[in-house]
């Protein structure tokens, strides 16, 4: 093969790779992942792929369709899929795959920088080194690093009456599902009560006893923190709020207040903002949280 | 006894009993955690070496944790029959391990069990790879009998375990009726409540009791509330037919759970004389590697060999279901599919070898390394493995419990691959509602509005 003929084969391919999206019109590689099919072909107009819904009855000439739908709306549980021998069909089995996929991303996921960008939070960390540190030792992931105490000394505003945190505990997909509207409504609940509140930031590989080497450290009185739940499959947006007067090493988990569930198919993040602004008033009012607030409160 | 060993030149010193067994462990996440494991493959393999030439009596003298201090000890011990045990205390780990490869018989291999204290058989589990404890495994199957036998040969039983995240009837009716419909509680019908009090405990029980009688089914009730609760149940003549508690092997790890060993015994006599079971057998009992660890009552003791203490006290209330659930505390104690697998086979095992008719949970978090290809392959080698039962899940996915276990689907696969067959008496009621025949499911099976009769609570009112 002749060098002219190995030119032109090449210029024709680079044309080619333009005409599909692999390089740009200069011969740079593009970042945008080019779609594989060629022009023209079905796949490029078409709409993308997706999951049946979950609702779907996937029983094969069932006895009672009507019976069916009933217990459709009776639970949660995945039932109905119906089966192929005693397998399950591909629809089911690929709405499970991609839940479990949902939650293993939510709990392994760190979260965008982008993100805290847009809060407005500063990240610290704990003493955990990785994820599998942090899963695996729980205690570690309730005490910070020096460099973080020393950032939060530098950073944040001291003795505010509220301290709020954000954690991402066991998952990060709820943090990032839920951060964005519980924090305002919560943060404007607190200023019209004339409450001071501090500078928040993000604990990166936290749990709920991180609070307790905060809340001495930056003299708050009450603590807010907002900590990602193990995901289920169902959801992996759940987050809770746990809440303490004055926590330190010694506090029970008698001692601290809990809201769970907060997620977009439970307590919604707004709700469950202005919701918190009167726990915290409360907490303030009778310096104390968790079971003895609830009793005094009763 | 030598606690000294040497592999490649190098020489090993371990400092008890408890150090050898806990450092001979395959790792596990919980043992790495409270700073019991081997620093490496090499010092693992040496503390086998050690294990290996203990005699049993080394272990039989030295408690991992002090006859005195623990009742979980005083039980295993008080319950140990000497003549056998003495038959055999100056045997090695190491030959005892082959003398039960090489078995042939069950009941001499219930017999010996009678004179081993559990870390002896823990000692044995670790000195065994995957595939022995599965040939181990197999050569034994207990039978035990409530309303129902189970482990009978060749037969494998389900849990229709069909929770719902409110308690919801309704719900709990749906998840049941698909569970039946594939072929799933010849086991038992068992649902874990979520308020744990009596008055839910009445409300869900008679549901699953009414449902019971509607379609003559050939099985047993339990709602696995806490002990306590069923003991106040039946006190009201709530029809019992199981009790239900979560055990641990350590006497601090069960006062966390809020039970004692009399406690248990109450239960499990009152259950004879209160509650609605033909017996002998009215306990089913959950169990976990790990639990002690996570209550903080490990007492310097590995996982493995507290399961196995937990079995100790398991086979001192003859029960008719022992069902084992490592993986589902989490990634503390157990972290990967390749941990999971390998602790449901030496559960398995040490069950079996404790003379318990044993069933597994293969099971996982959504925090853990595993998924559902490992949860697959662990529960195909436990029914190899001759397991008396699975859980029966629907989809797998366990809606208020938040873990995933096996389905119904993936029951239903076991039997027909490796031709097992539910318990008699629940395979001729399937074939009479045309679910099954001759052992295979029909067209029919998985539609679960085949059970289409009106369903009505104590009081009259449809459900």
């Amino acid at each position: 093969m002749n060098t002219q003929t190995e030119k032109d084969i090449a210029a024709n391919v680079i044309k080619e790779l333009i005409a599909l999206g692999f390089l740009d019109s200069t011969g740079k590689t593009t970042n945008v992942p080019p779609t594989l099919a060629l022009p023209g072909s079905p796949a490029v107009d078409s709409e993308p792929v997706e999951l049946l819904s979950a609702e779907l009855i996937g029983v094969d000439n069932p006895h009672n369709l009507d019976a069916l739908k009933i217990m459709r709306k009776a639970t949660p549980a995945r039932i109905l899929m119906g089966r192929c021998g005693c397998r399950q069909k591909t629809a089911s089995l690929l709405r499970f795959l991609a839940d479990h996929a949902a939650a293993v991303d939510a709990v392994f996921k760190d979260l965008p920088e982008t993100f805290l960008e847009q809060q407005k939070l500063f990240q610290v960390k704990t003493v955990v080194r990785d994820k599998d540190e942090y899963l695996m030792k729980p205690e570690l992931g309730k005490r910070l690093d020096e460099a973080s105490r020393a950032i939060l000394l530098e950073k944040c505003k001291k003795n505010p009456q509220v301290q709020i945190i954000v954690v991402d505990g066991l998952s990060t997909t709820s943090i990032e599902a839920n951060i964005g509207d519980v924090m305002p409504a919560l943060v404007q609940g607190l200023m019209t009560m004339g409450v001071s509140v501090g500078t928040p930031f993000y604990v990166k590989y936290g749990r709920v006893g991180i609070m307790d080497d905060i809340a001495p450290l930056l003299g708050c009185e009450v603590i807010v923190e907002f900590i990602g739940e193990r995901p289920g499959l169902i959801t992996a947006e759940s987050m809770s709020a746990y809440l303490a007067y004055k926590p330190t090493h010694a506090t029970i988990e008698a001692e601290r207040t809990v809201i769970s569930n907060i997620h977009r198919g439970g307590t919604g993040p707004v709700e469950a903002g202005a919701h918190l602004a009167t726990v915290v008033k409360q907490m303030l009012d009778h310096k104390a949280g968790g079971v003895k607030l609830a009793e005094q409160v009763k | 006894m030598n606690l000294k060993s040497k592999i490649n030149n190098q020489i090993f010193a371990f400092t008890s009993v408890a150090d050898v067994m806990a450092k001979a462990n395959a790792e596990k996440s919980g043992d790495a955690l409270v700073g019991l494991s081997a620093a490496s493959a090499t010092e693992r393999v040496a503390a086998k070496l050690c294990l290996a030439e203990m005699q049993l009596q080394d272990i039989y003298e030295n408690p991992v944790i002090p006859y005195e201090a623990d009742a979980v000890t005083r039980l295993i011990y008080d319950r140990l029959n000497t003549t056998i045990y003495r038959q055999i205390a100056g045997w090695t780990v190491s030959e005892l391990r082959e003398h039960i490869l090489a078995s042939t018989s069950q009941n001499e291999l219930l017999n010996l069990s009678r004179g081993l204290t559990s870390e002896m058989i823990a000692a044995v589990a670790k000195l065994m790879s995957t595939m022995d404890l599965v040939y181990a495994a197999k050569k034994i199957k207990v039978q035990a009998h409530c309303n129902t036998t189970i482990g009978l040969p060749g037969t494998l039983s389900f849990r229709n375990q069909p929770n719902h995240p409110s308690d919801s009837i309704e719900g709990i009716l749906a998840s049941l009726k698909e569970g039946l419909s594939f072929g799933s509680g010849d086991a038992v019908l068992g649902v874990n409540p979520v308020v744990d009090n009596v008055d839910n405990f009445e409300r869900v029980m008679n549901a699953l009791v009414n449902f019971r009688k509607l379609y003559d089914i050939p099985t047993q009730c339990c709602i696995l509330a806490h002990v306590t609760t069923q003991m106040k149940a039946m006190e009201k003549d709530v029809p019992v037919d199981l009790v239900f508690q979560s055990i641990a092997g350590t006497e601090t790890a069960n006062q966390a759970f809020g039970i004692t060993i009399p406690m248990l015994q109450e239960a499990h006599d009152m259950a004879l004389k209160q509650g609605t079971a033909t017996g002998p057998n009215v306990m089913y009992f959950e169990t976990g590697q790990g639990s002690e660890l996570s209550l903080n009552c490990h007492h310097g003791v590995d996982e493995m060999t507290l399961e196995a203490r937990t079995y100790g006290v398991g086979r001192a209330f003859a029960p008719f279901m022992l069902n084992n659930v490592s993986g589902f505390i989490g990634p503390e104690t157990i972290y990967t599919g390749k941990e999971v697998i390998r602790a449901d086979l030496e559960d398995l095992f040490m069950g079996k070898m404790h003379g318990l008719p044993m069933g597994i949970a293969p099971c996982y978090t959504n925090h853990m390394k595993a998924d559902q290809d490992d949860q697959e392959v662990g529960t195909m080698l436990c029914a190899m493995a001759g397991a008396n039962f699975f859980m029966g899940v629907s989809g797998g996915d366990d809606c208020m419990l938040n873990y995933q276990d096996t389905s119904f689907h993936d029951d239903a696969s076991i039997r027909e691959i490796l031709g097992l067959r539910p318990s008699p008496e629940f395979e001729k009621w399937l074939e009479g509602l045309d679910i099954m025949a001759d052992g295979k499911l029909t067209a029919r099976a998985g539609d679960p509005s085949i059970f289409d009769k009106p369903l009505y609570n104590n009081k009259g009112n449809k459900y």
